[in-house]
């Protein structure tokens, strides 16, 4: 067997990544662009970054996206624990796996529909739209995703833990918040950040059940590159993706840290046993 | 000639022989479904204050359910048990005066050694300082002194056992429920852990109930033994009794290695029973009196170690002396386990084991040498069905 690299090994690793990231890359270069023509470089300037400072709409519909993304992705994150808790450990149930089955269609149902469906219902309760109403929409499908992902965590959990916490005096609902929580908080926090970035990046939902005032950044950026692609939005799509390789970056460096942290336990462990 | 008695005796402490004596823990008629599956069935038993009583059976013969009975993790589907005279029906696992140890151990993995060994003192409410003094006894108790700020994964496996069971103990409850500790660890560790258990529940003079799959064990650490057996009790015994003196075909099985012959009943007299083995082939002269009648078919129990075994057929006038070939012989080191033809069937075969107790042997048993076996009156005993 060769090991190294092959010319074929590189070849499609530089045409995957291109694949990927070409598109970004020119994004990126483009925000930088001196001339207002998207298409056409005329040299670096950062005045399109100072621009955006200045777009009163613009920050506004980052700043509503972002509190519908909080507050939504931490409804959906106690919504999909308890589902997931229910899952998990209520055992067999009249029901179970048509619940199950319920929890988690929302995830390949089309979004359009899921939106429309939405938008009927607010319609027929009379709820005038806006800032809520794309808060519920998100929170309903986010919490599907939360679900999955805190399910996963507490497949590996061992029952006993919590039999143990009740057996030395512990009641259950003490024993789920000093216990259980904090065993799976890995996922319940992986869930909240999940639901955070889905509901962030929502263009087909929030569409449907937005209503005037409360229009998210997805929705502004689509709309105004209808109009024309301005670098101005080139910008904001900069500052989003280096907020997310950032995000994605600590994760990753926390992760590794955590496991090299605990392989050195494991290696002092043994060797103290003798 | 004196009175012969069973095996060695632990200690001048046997509550079990007193009828007066109130017991600890008492199941009542316990019966526990799990749908159509019958996990406990009926079953009745009294447990003693400061005993270390043993549950051994196999897999799903019912031992963990009747101890997560007692420990609140199932509700008998009838019966009553009692706990130092209080009936346990409707009290929550969090109220219970017993701890268990668990096997997976269920160490808390997001707190230290020390904050898990405090966890249920802190549950009681304890003030601060007692609850230090109690960590601090319990870390000491369990070797653990060094590891108190450690993370349960920074430990190895003896380690966490012993965390366990510090935590478990950290209460001093009523009963210690142990669901078989010690089935993770290597032999020899659980060999000293066995003796350890023994040397703490002596020293707190608590009560411990262990559940156990491993005869060995239950038999090193336990006053009494219970062997179960398809949610039923079978005996009820020291474990010198269960060794030596089984009550059925399925204990005699279960513990240790057995020879079972099936015989018929020839003779009864007040000094014995005569057995003549089905295969007809040798006689039988026991002295135990058995309620079986003359013609019932019966086995007789004994253990490969009670049986003589010599080369040739010189020897003249041993009791119950039975002919035979070798056939196989197991080496372990310190015995040897010789299986002899006894009969035309290949399963006529008999167990008999031989002490090394010299290091060169000058005409050692060797295979399809003839041999003669010979048995006390009273080695064996007559079972039963």
């Amino acid at each position: 067997m060769t090991r190294g690299p092959t010319w074929f090994n590189i070849t499609s690793l530089v045409a995957g990544f291109s694949f990927l990231y070409l598109p970004i890359v020119l994004l990126v270069i483009y925000s930088f662009n001196e001339s207002r023509l998207v298409t056409v470089w005329g040299g670096f300037s950062t005045k399109w970054y100072a621009s955006l400072l200045q777009n009163d709409q613009l920050l506004d519909a980052a700043w509503v996206t972002l509190r519908v993304a909080f507050v939504s992705a931490t409804l959906a994150t106690i919504i999909g624990t308890i589902a997931a808790l229910v899952l998990v450990r209520s055992g067999r149930f009249v029901g179970r796996s048509l619940f199950s089955g319920m929890i988690f269609a929302p995830l390949v149902m089309p979004e359009v529909i899921l939106g429309l469906s939405l938008l009927l219902l607010f319609v027929a309760m009379d709820y005038s739209r806006g800032f809520w109403t794309v808060m519920l929409a998100h929170t309903t499908f986010a919490s599907c995703y939360v679900a999955v992902v805190v399910q996963s965590r507490l497949v590996g959990f061992d029952k006993s833990i919590e039999e143990a916490a009740e057996d030395l005096g512990c009641p259950p609902v003490k024993t789920f918040f000093l216990i259980t929580l904090p065993i799976i908080l890995p996922g319940v926090i992986a869930g909240w950040m999940l639901a955070f970035t889905l509901s962030l990046d929502d263009l087909v939902i929030a569409s449907f059940t937005t209503g005037p005032g409360a229009t998210t950044l997805p929705m502004k950026i689509y709309s105004q590159v209808r109009l024309g692609v301005t670098p101005e939005i080139n910008a904001v799509c900069t500052i989003l993706v280096a907020l997310v390789t950032m995000g994605v970056i600590a994760a990753s460096i926390a992760t590794k840290r955590q496991q090299t942290q605990k392989e050195r336990d494991e290696r002092a462990a043994f060797g103290a046993e003798g | 000639m004196a009175k012969k008695s069973i095996g060695p005796v632990r200690r001048a402490y046997s509550p079990w022989d007193d009828p007066e004596k109130a017991p600890f823990i008492e199941f009542r008629n316990v019966t526990k479904k799990f749908g159509d599956f019958t996990a406990v069935n009926n079953l009745s038993l009294k447990i003693y204050e400061r005993e270390f009583f043993a549950l051994l059976g196999g897999s799903g013969c019912g031992k963990t359910t009747l101890m997560r009975m007692l420990a609140g993790f199932e509700t008998p589907t009838t019966g009553q048990i009692f706990l130092d005279g209080q009936d346990l029906a409707g009290i929550p696992p969090f109220k219970r005066p017993s701890n268990m140890m668990f096997q997976s151990y269920a160490l808390f993995p997001h707190m230290s050694v020390e904050k898990n060994i405090a966890f249920g003192l802190k549950q009681d409410k304890l003030p601060a300082s007692e609850v230090d003094a109690r960590v601090a006894e319990m870390l000491r108790l369990t070797k653990l002194e060094q590891f108190a700020k450690r993370r349960p994964h920074q430990l190895s496996g003896g380690q966490r056992q012993r965390v366990a069971l510090a935590r478990s103990l950290a209460k001093r409850p009523k009963v210690l429920l142990l669901d078989e500790p010690l089935g993770a660890l290597d032999r020899k560790l659980r060999e000293e852990t066995q003796f350890e258990l023994m040397n703490i529940q002596e020293e707190l003079k608590m009560t411990f109930l262990i559940v156990t799959h491993d005869q060995e064990e239950a038999m090193t650490v336990a006053d009494r033994i219970a062997v179960m057996d398809k949610g039923e009790l079978v005996q009820v015994d020291t474990p010198a009794e269960i060794y030596e003196a089984p009550n059925s075909k399925f204990v005699a099985d279960f513990i240790g290695d057995i020879n079972l012959i099936e015989a018929n009943v020839t003779e009864k007299s007040e000094d014995g029973t005569k057995l003549r083995s089905v295969a007809d082939n040798f006689t039988i002269d026991s002295d135990q009196v058995t309620d079986a009648a003359v013609g019932d078919r019966v086995w007789y129990a004994i253990r490969p170690e009670k049986v003589r075994i010599a080369q040739g057929r010189r020897e003249k006038g041993l009791p119950n002396r039975i002919d035979g070939v070798v056939w196989d012989i197991a080496y372990l080191g310190d015995m040897s386990i010789i299986h002899s033809k006894v009969g035309d069937n290949d399963k006529d075969t008999l167990r008999a084991t031989f002490a090394n107790v010299s290091r060169m042997v000058e005409n050692p048993i060797t295979w399809d040498d003839e041999v003669v076996m010979s048995f006390d009156r009273d080695a064996g005993v007559i079972l039963k069905g």
